[in-house]
């Protein structure tokens, strides 16, 4: 089944290990990250149980900003090698692609907790606040480049997909900015500043901050593996019409 | 010098095109038009002054959003027929000054829009400005030129894609956020005169920058979308 050459098969079957190992250790991860904030970490004093819902709401929301740099970045490299390195650019195309999904995935989770959250908190189950609003722009912005890419075909779907990944990430900060000076209503940061968290809560909090990310990085390596094997099969169906073409006129 | 002379003929052309068709001005005015006349169905504005004041801003920024969107596909798609655009990238003139000719031509266009509109809102709206009215004439150049900028740029990048009608908008707004909402708030700051000139000031520096570093932007990657394969 395996179209790849030859040496290939051992290296394929050594990250296949790798990924085991990694979804393994981020299985057990996540199992102490939920023990902690289920039933360990003390209940928060003025909002009861409702609290622990903020362990998978920052969990995502923290990663789901680490990821679109990760696609901007792979965009970028696209660009630049995109005449210089036609391999190297599909590479970078598929990290751009995966970790634009993972971003939408991880963008989604956070907005969702998050109303669930504010639903009792503030009465409201949406406010045009500045991080509220920057993270409904970013999840726009992400099915807007998944669409593009779905409605050009391949070769221009990737440029077309990369310019838009590069307004995306000036866009971002801008709304960011914007908003911040004219409302703010999001919490303050949790890390740093005013709404600092107390220490008694950090096991839950570092627990499930890594077992997310854990999850977010197996994911985008699994989802860029998919692509890279949906690109070497469209490679081999051309090269394959090539020969036959080739065939034919002899 | 000759990059300024090349944007001119573009511009030049594409000013010609639209005398002799005169297709999209029209058909953004009957559309903004419309939006208008919906709006004041939907809210009765001559009923209450200080409301109309409110919304005036966010509904003139829609229609003006709205119509440019129409009349944006139609410049590039102009430019499809009779294989026009791959003369263009053969040409030996920098891709952007087609671009930047393109985005000039829609700013004219989508200003003269804005000016048949402007007595149209005091009459069908019954507004009277508290603010400083003058201070529009910063606000909407800029915020028509983060609109067309834009909006020329996403075009011819949804120009080969499928479905390239939906493509644009699609696109357009969720990027033009930040600007709609500094022109909207400025806009209504002015017509209520509730912003004072320092808050007007800071949404128009806001807008500017967005201004110019879209432009940049657009500027520096147009060649890749014209070209791209």
């Amino acid at each position: 089944m395996d179209p790849m050459p030859s040496s290939a098969p051992t290296r394929s079957s050594g990250m296949t290990v790798i990924a085991a190992l990694w979804a393994a250790a981020t299985l057990v991860v996540l199992v102490i990250g939920f023990r902690e904030a289920i039933f360990l970490v003390p209940t928060e004093a003025t909002m009861g149980n409702l609290q622990r819902i903020f362990y998978y709401h920052v969990g995502h929301a923290l990663w789901a900003m680490v990821f679109p740099y990760i696609n901007c970045i792979a965009s970028l490299a696209y660009l630049y090698w995109r005449r210089r390195d036609p391999l190297k650019a599909l590479a970078a195309d598929a990290w751009a692609l995966a970790a634009a999904e993972v971003s939408i995935l991880y963008v989604s989770i956070g907005l969702i907790t998050g109303m669930m959250w504010a639903r009792p908190i503030w009465g409201i189950w949406w406010t045009w606040d500045a991080r509220l609003t920057t993270f409904l722009l970013l999840w726009l912005l992400y099915v807007s480049y998944l669409i593009t890419r779905k409605f050009s075909s391949t070769g221009q779907g990737h440029t077309l997909a990369a310019v838009i990944s590069v307004f995306a990430a000036i866009d971002v900060p801008i709304t960011y900015m914007s908003i911040s000076w004219w409302r703010t209503q999001h919490p303050s940061p949790v890390l740093r500043g005013d709404g600092q968290l107390d220490a008694s809560f950090y096991p839950a909090f570092w627990w499930n901050l890594a077992g997310w990310g854990m999850w977010g990085l197996f994911l985008l390596g699994l989802r860029y593996g998919l692509e890279r094997r949906r690109q070497r099969a469209e490679q081999e169906a051309a090269l394959e019409a090539i020969e036959a073409s080739l065939e034919l006129t002899q | 010098m000759i990059y300024l002379r090349h944007v001119l003929t573009h511009l030049k052309k594409d000013l010609r095109l639209e005398w002799r068709s005169r297709d999209s001005i029209n058909g953004m005015l009957f559309f903004s038009l419309l939006v208008v006349v919906v709006f004041s169905l939907a809210f009765d504005p001559t009923g209450n002054p200080a409301m109309t004041r409110q919304i005036t801003g966010g509904i003139l920024w829609i229609a003006l959003l709205f119509a440019s969107v129409t009349a944006l596909n139609q410049s590039w798609t102009r430019e499809v027929r009779n294989a026009v655009l791959e003369a263009q990238r053969m040409a030996p003139a920098p891709p952007s000054a087609l671009f930047v000719g393109k985005a000039v031509a829609n700013l004219l266009f989508v200003t003269l829009v804005e000016v048949v509109l402007a007595p149209l809102f005091v009459i069908f709206y019954n507004l009277h400005v508290l603010g400083n009215a003058w201070l529009l004439l910063a606000v909407l150049p800029l915020g028509t030129w983060a609109l067309v900028v834009n909006g020329t740029f996403f075009a011819a990048l949804g120009l080969r894609t499928k479905n390239r009608e939906l493509m644009l908008p699609l696109l357009l707004f969720p990027i033009s956020v930040p600007a709609l909402l500094a022109m909207v708030n400025a806009t209504t700051g002015i017509l209520t005169g509730e912003l004072d000139p320092i808050q007007v000031n800071l949404w128009i520096r806001l807008l500017a920058g967005y201004d110019i570093l879209f432009t940049t932007v657009c500027l520096l990657l147009f060649g890749t979308i014209l070209n791209a394969e």
